[in-house]
């Protein structure tokens, strides 16, 4: 063989170089970019002012505050319920933990349009219980902890799982109570995860969908949320608009994301 | 032979290597010692072809071997962590490079046989490395870079990883093994009581460099500067000269040439005796005495003896 | 920390109560209610025209999209483990993306590239109302997710093992097959059992971009949408139950994986 064709294949095993970053970058390129780029250019395809007055309509920009102010509402409750549901399955021990320990993906695994129809069986005008809540505002906040549920959770276990037992030991031993324990040693380490999970059930919750269909009754004004708003604005073949709405969620969302990372990065400081 | 000709390596700004040349001889087991950062992996590594010189060549028989990827160099290379793969039997791991040169089936199944035998892993066939203790893996990744005869076996800190028994048990095995089998060996440790016991050859490097290179012995007894002296073993430093704890004789009478201390402490570790010492304007130096020597001088903190060196080495102040 | 006991059974209480009443009840009531008339009448309805194909579209997506993105997912892992390259926040971010956008935004993206008047909107074949855009927004929502799995474990993993294979004389494509690939195949396979549920279970994109033309561009997701706006409540539970079992396989799946995963 010559040293030429030796050279070609020169490089050991284990670096992949060229070929994974080239086709990723093609597919993703192909598959997401585009899209994405094509809501953000055309949104603006009606010049400056059809973009402001379409994001600054009243029902667009009721639409918007709605889901904000619900969206916040929900992840805030799931991010004490999370933890505290986090705590329970970490350090309780009771039978079929292992059992409700998986039902908590059960958000992530079903079908969004699922989900709408299973809330509003128990919420809804065929409750067993009659408590009726559909068409409320209520029902969007409902739908919205149920599937932002897992998050929070998701993202604190791993975290409690690996917290120093000897820090809360040396607490006790200096004479701190069960309360203060939790307040001052564990809550502070478990912030950054909590703030993370949260940030991400905030991200799903403005742009959820499916689970509000059925159970909303989509009332403008009222009920009506920015991704039904955006669907509706399509409806009326009025894309243009609705992709100016979408560049509003979209920048709230990269928002978060990049938030996100930056927790991450600060979390990370107290590592050892 | 292999021969490494004036071989650089950076990192960035960290030079790992700078212009390094050696000469292994077939069939010699050769330590590469040095401290961390010293270079001595890098070269190793260099020599297997898992990194690329930035000058310099490596040969292999008389062969340019610098361009050649690891694949075909005809190399063994075992790992600090064993590198086990984790997903196959014992057997599996040991035939791997059988079954990728196509050997036939009952060669290999013969080859692994064998093999498992000399490393002392007969019957552990279908075990997986998570069942394996440590010293059993390393055993194993051994056996797996022998299996297809390497012209040269390359060992990466191979015992690193071990605690402190198992560690002297393998490395007088690996000596024995090297005894019977006569593959050219070259191996990297920070360990000078590894490198010593076992080695023909050392090369001590220090910061990229190649110190020294020579028989245990000869690096002992006629080290070749300080780097080298104290890497090798313990010293003492009394004005411009280095010297071992043994090469101090304790007299108790003055005598041309000896230099008068006191004695500050008298340390008994079993057989061996340290008697820390100050010596009129300088640091403290440890000597090392038996205990009969010990005995015969009396020696009592506060005493005043005087100390004679032998075998010294001068060093720039 | 040990908890006193009160405390300790008034938070498992809170929490399993939150649990029942967001969701283990609902969906306890929902299999109730599919199944209150008897099995019979729950398999009439899966098994009518529009349900089997509704059902056998949802399923031909999804076996187009999950393979796709588990090779790009595989291939995109070893780029951020493995590679040395400028920009892999970029690429991260790029990745997250398909999690941050609303499922309806997704399907007026790809109406605005596909459909007319659109950059590409004058293909030969149409995308827009048709199977095809039902796929490219599966593709889409599905993206990151063996991605995300397998690249962690690539990290934890490293690559000793491939080098000691390079040094025992396999190629690149032997190592990869031989040594990197089984090393990854549970964080594959946990990626691969999420990819399965999220393509299955999507509705926003697919709502917008594929026109439900019932027999034709309507999945089971959009079956259940139909069948509840026509009051066929029944017919809307059946289709739920299906999928919630799909769900329920899932997670039985992934509790399976999980230990796997940790093992090794």
């Amino acid at each position: 063989m010559t040293t030429l064709a030796l050279n070609l294949r020169g490089r050991p095993a284990g670096r992949p170089g060229a070929l994974g970053l080239g086709i990723s970058t093609l597919w993703l390129s192909l598959i997401v970019l585009l899209p994405v780029a094509a809501v953000v250019a055309r949104s603006t395809e009606g010049g400056l002012d059809a973009f402001w007055s379409a994001i600054s309509s009243r029902q667009a920009v009721s639409a918007l505050r709605f889901t904000l102010v619900v969206s916040l509402v929900a992840t805030v409750i799931n991010a004490v319920t999370g933890t505290l549901i986090a705590w329970v399955l970490v350090r309780d021990r009771f039978r079929g933990k292992r059992v409700v320990n998986a039902l908590i993906d059960l958000p992530f695994a079903l079908p969004t349009i699922v989900a709408g129809l299973t809330l509003l069986a128990l919420y809804g005008p065929t409750s067993p219980v009659g408590i009726d809540v559909a068409f409320t505002q209520f029902a969007v906040l409902l739908a919205l902890l149920f599937v932002t549920l897992p998050f929070v959770i998701r993202a604190v276990q791993p975290v409690l799982i690996e917290l120093d037992r000897e820090m809360e030991e040396a607490a006790l031993s200096l004479g701190a109570s069960g309360r203060t324990v939790f307040l001052r040693v564990i809550l502070p380490n478990l912030v950054p995860a909590i703030l993370s999970g949260a940030a991400l059930a905030f991200a799903r919750a403005v742009g959820e969908f499916g689970s509000i269909v059925l159970i909303s009754g989509n009332i403008p004004f009222e009920t009506q949320v920015a991704s039904m708003f955006i669907f509706k604005q399509i409806e009326s073949d009025n894309p243009i608009g609705a992709a100016a709405i979408s560049v509003v969620l979209l920048a709230l969302s990269l928002l978060v994301l990049i938030g996100i990372r930056g927790l991450g990065r600060w979390g990370a400081r107290h590592d050892r | 032979m292999i021969a490494v000709r004036d071989v650089t390596k950076s990192f960035g700004d960290f030079v790992a290597l700078g212009g390094v040349s050696l000469e292994i001889p077939d069939g010699s087991l050769t330590a590469l010692l040095g401290p961390s950062g010293s270079g001595k992996s890098t070269l190793l590594r260099i020599i297997a072809g898992l990194e690329q010189p930035d000058s310099g060549a490596i040969e292999i028989h008389g062969a340019d071997a610098t361009r050649v990827p690891p694949q075909r160099r005809g190399i063994g290379f075992v790992f600090q962590h064993y590198a086990a793969f984790k997903h196959m039997t014992v057997r599996e791991n040991v035939a791997f490079g059988m079954r990728i040169r196509r050997q036939p089936k009952d060669r290999i199944r013969e080859r692994v046989d064998e093999l498992l035998e000399v490393v002392g892993l007969a019957g552990y066939h279908e075990r997986y490395p998570n069942q394996l203790s440590g010293g059993q893996r390393q055993r194993m990744a051994l056996a797996r870079a022998l299996a297809v005869e390497p012209k040269v076996l390359l060992l990466d800190e191979p015992f690193g990883a071990l605690d402190a028994k198992v560690r002297a048990e393998l490395r007088e095995w690996l000596r024995r093994l090297h005894d019977k089998v006569h593959v050219t060996t070259v191996l990297v440790t920070h360990d000078q009581e590894e490198a010593m016991a076992i080695s023909d050859r050392i090369a001590v490097m220090d910061h990229g460099s190649i110190e020294q290179v020579g028989g245990p012995r000869e690096l002992y007894d006629r080290p070749a500067n300080g780097f080298v002296m104290r890497f090798l073993g313990p010293v003492s430093k009394i004005g411009d000269s280095l010297v071992r704890p043994h090469d101090i004789t304790i007299l108790l009478e003055p005598e041309d040439g000896a230099r008068d201390a006191v004695v500050s402490r008298v340390v008994h570790l079993g057989f061996e005796v340290r008697v820390e010492l100050r010596v009129a304007g300088e640091e403290a130096i440890s000597a090392q005495v038996t205990r009969n020597e010990a005995d015969q001088l009396e020696l009592v903190e506060g005493g005043v003896v005087w100390v004679r060196t032998t075998h010294t080495l001068a060093v720039p102040a | 920390m040990t908890v006193d006991r009160p405390w300790r059974i008034g938070l498992r209480v809170l929490a399993l109560g939150y649990l029942a009443l967001l969701l283990l009840i609902p969906i306890g009531l929902v299999f109730y209610r599919t199944f209150e008339n008897g099995i019979g009448a729950v398999y009439d309805s899966v098994t009518t025209p529009a349900a089997i194909s509704a059902f056998s579209l949802t399923l031909t997506v999804t076996a187009i999209a999950v393979p796709l993105n588990t090779i790009f997912g595989v291939l995109c892992a070893l780029a951020l483990a493995r590679g040395r390259f400028r920009g892999k926040a970029l690429l991260n971010a790029i990745i997250d993306l398909p999690f941050a956008i609303s499922p309806v935004v997704v399907g007026l993206a790809l109406i605005l590239v596909f459909g007319r008047g659109g950059w590409l909107g004058d293909l030969p074949f149409q995308v827009i109302f048709s199977v095809p855009g039902i796929v490219l927004a599966t593709i889409f929502i599905s993206i990151p997710f063996v991605v995300r799995e397998v690249t962690p474990v690539l990290t934890e993993v490293g690559d000793e093992q491939e080098q000691a294979a390079s040094t025992l004389g396999a190629g690149r494509w032997q190592a990869f097959w031989r040594v990197t690939l089984p090393s990854i195949r549970w964080g594959v396979a946990y990626g691969v059992v999420l990819s399965v549920a999220r393509c299955i279970g999507e509705f926003g994109a697919v709502s917008v971009v594929s026109g439900k033309i019932s027999g034709e561009t309507e999945t089971l997701t959009l079956l259940v949408e139909k069948r509840f706006q026509n009051f066929d409540l029944a017919g809307a539970y059946a289709a739920s139950a299906l999928l919630a079992f799909i769900a329920l396989a899932t997670l039985l799946a992934m509790t399976m994986i999980n230990p796997r995963r940790d093992e090794e």
